[in-house]
């Protein structure tokens, strides 16, 4: 016999290992950031954009948007400390950190719906300029993943109510964990390029 | 109900329409005839359909692009014989046919033919070269072929329902919004790039994560083959170019179906899609190029019996192209017109990459140099290769140059350029694979009179075909003319469709010698594994490999490992057996293929309420692979001993 007895077969041969899958997840997140990338910098060229229609300083209110980043940030201090709960191997107190953490989203989400409700209620429709088009397409592409993360969230809840935290579980919460974190990056990107920068005078 | 689907979708407007909508139906009957008659519906079900086996998985990828590829090839010979005889006349097609037909001819050649059949390499190919046992996500793998089968169906449905765009395979606006393309063709484009290009970014994820992370012991990433290093780079591209692509077109589908304003006249500004598409674009030539210079480097290897010349330039060249390719996409609208520096910023950086490039053609020249060369079908199309590519190659370094960029911009020249570059440089490759591959993937080699007969009728066909298209740009030649009144262009123009005539015949070669080689596939048979002496890993299992490839892991003690072994300067070692995991079959690919292609069929006939419906059927198929706690099998460590009777076993033993 040939065979190299000193390597950990086991780890080595079966699949699937945990770890690896997370690191792939890495790279499916840079794939996203760089959509987002696209998309921001589409928002940048289309800036002047505006037609006949209100450009960035009248529309945007940045006391909500604001509070829509302290959610968000929050949502992510909270998706931390569920992440330390695993560590421990403490059930219920992931539970409880990650419905806060659903909770941080949803209040994000609903800002955010407020915000869109009176663009449309002011005419800034994404069909009234290139500006608004690249607006609307930018910020609701992160709402539509922040709500995807939700999604997530009742799911990961459910299976860890169910089933307890098998290898399986614990798996697809560490790369909820790193989406979630990702979403709130991009974010601050949105936060900085197109709220404050949009309100300079 | 059905949106803006109707009675009128049926294609009678015109005859030829009809014709090509008839043979798809046909061919789809005629297929499942087949299916029926020999009772094979359940061997397609549970061996392939519902397979995340990665060989399974890269073979119906170049089942696609093989069927996509006489599709395409229909086109481009139709295109031919319009050219030839539409001197004053109006030929045979009407000009929005020739518009329909020149844009579904880019467009199911780059995504439904090269970019399955470079897939498919990989898929094949890197798990096996890598010695792994599968994909690190092989149920991603089988939805990522779903969403590329999806977008092909589309493709196909759209000779039969509605008409395809006319808008180029690029689709540039304000032409391909819906002002000035009214109806559903570029919709149709747009879904089918979506989908497919969504499942290449996906591809992509997948085949990065294998590669890097999940190698053979000892297999460190300069000890790799070179074909998993072009398919690393290829994959890098993929997964950071592809979401330039989505962005473009779902910004045009969001222009189109719901009227914002990205790229419309006035309001928004056509020249952000044309800098999106190609920043998704020019690295696409090089995901369809790199993959096809791993297979040359490894046939020219393998069949001059010698190491790869240069390995470590070969992998920096590689890697150097691929960063580049981020770096040139606005040589693509020179006549955008950017300032005099931005152009010749970008000028110089696309000249810059003719340099890895000629170092890789160097590399294997020296491979070949004083190696004892064996011209196998697979060498004649790297040889090929060789010596039509630097031409194109050429005329890419003249194209970089923007004042004569300028002058031949969008002529017959450019036509030429790209696929000079195209057809050896990706095609040849893929086919130089097929050959190579063949006899891992079924345990018989391929028909070799019938594979000569093959290059010879391409290459013929190439240079008839492409070189007088370079004249024809230098005489002032439009591209995508469907009639013309200049009478010095003729003659060129039919020697061109002799060239496609000649390409035909090469096709037709491919086809019976595929024929053949099945007929006499027992004459052919291959109980070594190994039929060319191969170097790397793949050929040191059984053909057609078992389900988990290696019932043993191998350790790799250098570059060419398995050479090593067969030379005796590296022991034949593996790791233990032991009970191992294999992806279960499962049906939810099917599902996945179609509820994405009911998706895009609802996105392009506008019917909401069938989109709504079939997206929440995809986040349904997400639930159920996550409610599955058993995706795995366990084969036992007593299972694989029986089965193996590989070197590596008798190296064991």
């Amino acid at each position: 016999m040939n065979t190299l007895a000193t390597h950990a077969p086991h780890d080595e041969a079966n699949a699937p290992d945990n770890s690896v899958v997370a690191l792939g997840f890495w790279i499916f997140l840079l794939s996203d950031l760089v959509l987002f990338l696209l998309l921001l910098t589409s928002y940048l060229a289309l800036l002047p954009n505006t037609g006949s229609g209100p450009g960035p300083t009248a529309l945007f209110d940045l006391s909500r948007t604001a509070l829509q980043t302290g959610a968000l940030l929050l949502s992510s201090l909270t998706c931390g400390l569920a992440t330390l709960a695993l560590g421990e191997a403490r059930r219920r107190a992931l539970l409880g950190w990650l419905i806060a953490t659903a909770l941080f989203g949803v209040a994000f989400i609903g800002l955010e719906l407020a915000e869109f409700s009176g663009l449309l209620a002011r005419g800034a429709a994404p069909q009234a300029s290139g500006f608004l088009s690249a607006y609307w397409l930018l910020v609701s592409t992160h709402g539509v993943h922040v709500s995807a993360g939700l999604v997530w969230i009742v799911v990961l809840a459910a299976q860890i109510g169910l089933r307890g935290l098998t290898p399986r579980i614990v798996s697809r919460f560490t790369r909820f964990a790193l989406f979630w974190h990702m979403l709130d990056v991009v974010w601050i990107g949105i936060y900085s390029f197109v709220y404050l920068y949009g309100s300079l005078p | 109900m059905f949106g803006r689907l109707g009675v009128d979708a049926l294609p009678f407007y015109s005859g030829i329409a009809a014709g090509g909508a008839l043979v798809t139906v046909l061919g789809a009957l005629a297929i499942a005839a087949l299916l029926t008659r020999y009772r094979k519906w359940g061997v397609l079900w549970r061996d392939w359909l519902t397979s995340c086996d990665h060989k399974k998985i890269g073979i119906m990828y170049i089942v696609i692009a093989l069927v996509m590829l006489l599709r395409g090839f229909i086109d481009a010979a139709m295109m031919r014989a319009q050219q030839a005889m539409a001197l004053d006349s109006g030929g045979y097609l009407p000009a929005e046919h020739f518009a329909q037909i020149f844009s579904s001819h880019g467009t199911i050649m780059i995504f439904f033919v090269a970019m399955p059949f470079l897939t498919g390499l990989i898929n094949f190919v890197v798990p096996l070269q890598l010695g792994k046992r599968d994909m690190t996500y092989p149920f991603l793998n089988l939805a990522s072929l779903a969403l590329t089968a999806a977008g092909a169906g589309l493709m196909l449905l759209s000779l039969a329902l509605g008409r395809f765009s006319t808008a180029g395979w690029t689709g540039y606006p304000p032409y391909s919004e819906l002002g000035f393309s009214p109806g559903v063709g570029v919709d149709y484009w747009i879904w089918a790039t979506m989908l497919a290009g969504v499942g290449s970014t996906l591809s992509g994820v997948n085949f990065i994560a294998t590669i890097l992370f999940e190698r053979a012991p000892g297999m460190t990433l300069m000890r790799m083959p070179m074909f998993s290093w072009t398919a690393l780079c290829a994959s890098i591209l993929m997964v950071f170019a592809f979401p330039g692509l989505t962005v473009a077109t779902l910004m045009l589908a969001l222009d189109r179906a719901f009227d914002f304003q990205f790229f419309s006249n006035g309001l928004g500004n056509p020249m952000l899609y044309i800098n999106l598409f190609w920043i998704w674009g020019h690295p696409e030539v090089y995901i369809l190029i790199l993959p096809a210079f791993g297979v040359f480097s490894e046939v020219v290897a393998t069949f001059s019996r010698k190491t790869l010349f240069g390995y470590p330039s070969m992998v920096y060249a590689t890697a150097a192209i691929a960063l580049l390719s981020f770096g040139v996409w606005l040589h693509h609208f020179f006549t955008m017109g950017a300032s005099a520096n931005v152009n010749a910023a970008f000028g110089i950086a696309t000249m810059v990459i003719a340099i890895p490039t000629g170092v890789k053609v160097y590399d294997w020249l020296f491979t070949m140099h004083r190696g004892r060369i064996e011209f196998h079908s697979s060498m004649l199309w790297a040889m090929a290769f060789m010596v039509t590519f630097v031409i194109g190659g050429m005329t890419g370094v003249m194209l970089a140059i923007p004042p004569i960029d300028y002058l031949v911009h969008n002529t017959a020249f450019l036509v030429a350029h790209f696929h000079n570059m195209l057809i050896p440089g990706a095609l040849f490759g893929y086919f130089a694979g097929y050959a190579y591959w063949f006899p891992k993937a079924f345990g018989f080699t391929l028909d070799e009179r019938w594979g000569k007969r093959a290059v010879g009728f391409w290459v013929a066909g190439f240079w008839l075909a492409f070189m007088p298209l370079y004249a024809l740009g230098f005489l002032g030649m439009p591209r995508r003319m469907e009639q013309y009144s200049d009478p010095a262009w003729q003659p060129l123009l039919i020697v061109a469709a002799v060239g496609a005539g000649l390409i035909a015949c090469g096709i037709a070669s491919q086809i019976v010698q595929l024929v053949v080689s099945i007929r006499r596939r027992a004459a052919l048979r291959d109980t070594t594994g190994d039929p060319w002496d191969g170097r790397t890993l793949e050929w040191a299992t059984a053909s057609p490999p078992p389900p988990w490839n290696f019932a043993a892991t191998p350790v790799v003690h250098g570059l060419d490992a398995y050479a090593a072994i067969k030379a005796g300067r590296a022991p034949a070692d593996t790791l233990p057996l032991t009970d191992i995991e294999l992806p279960r079959n499962t049906p939810l690919g099917v599902a996945v293929l179609g509820l994405s292609f009911l998706f895009g069929f609802a996105m392009i006939w506008w019917i909401w309420w069938l989109a709504v419906l079939a997206g929440l059927g995809l986040l349904g198929v997400i639930l159920l692979r996550a409610f599955d706690d058993h995706p795995e099998k366990t084969v036992s460590a007593a299972e694989l001993a029986r089965d193996d009777d590989t070197t590596l076993a008798e190296g064991r033993a």
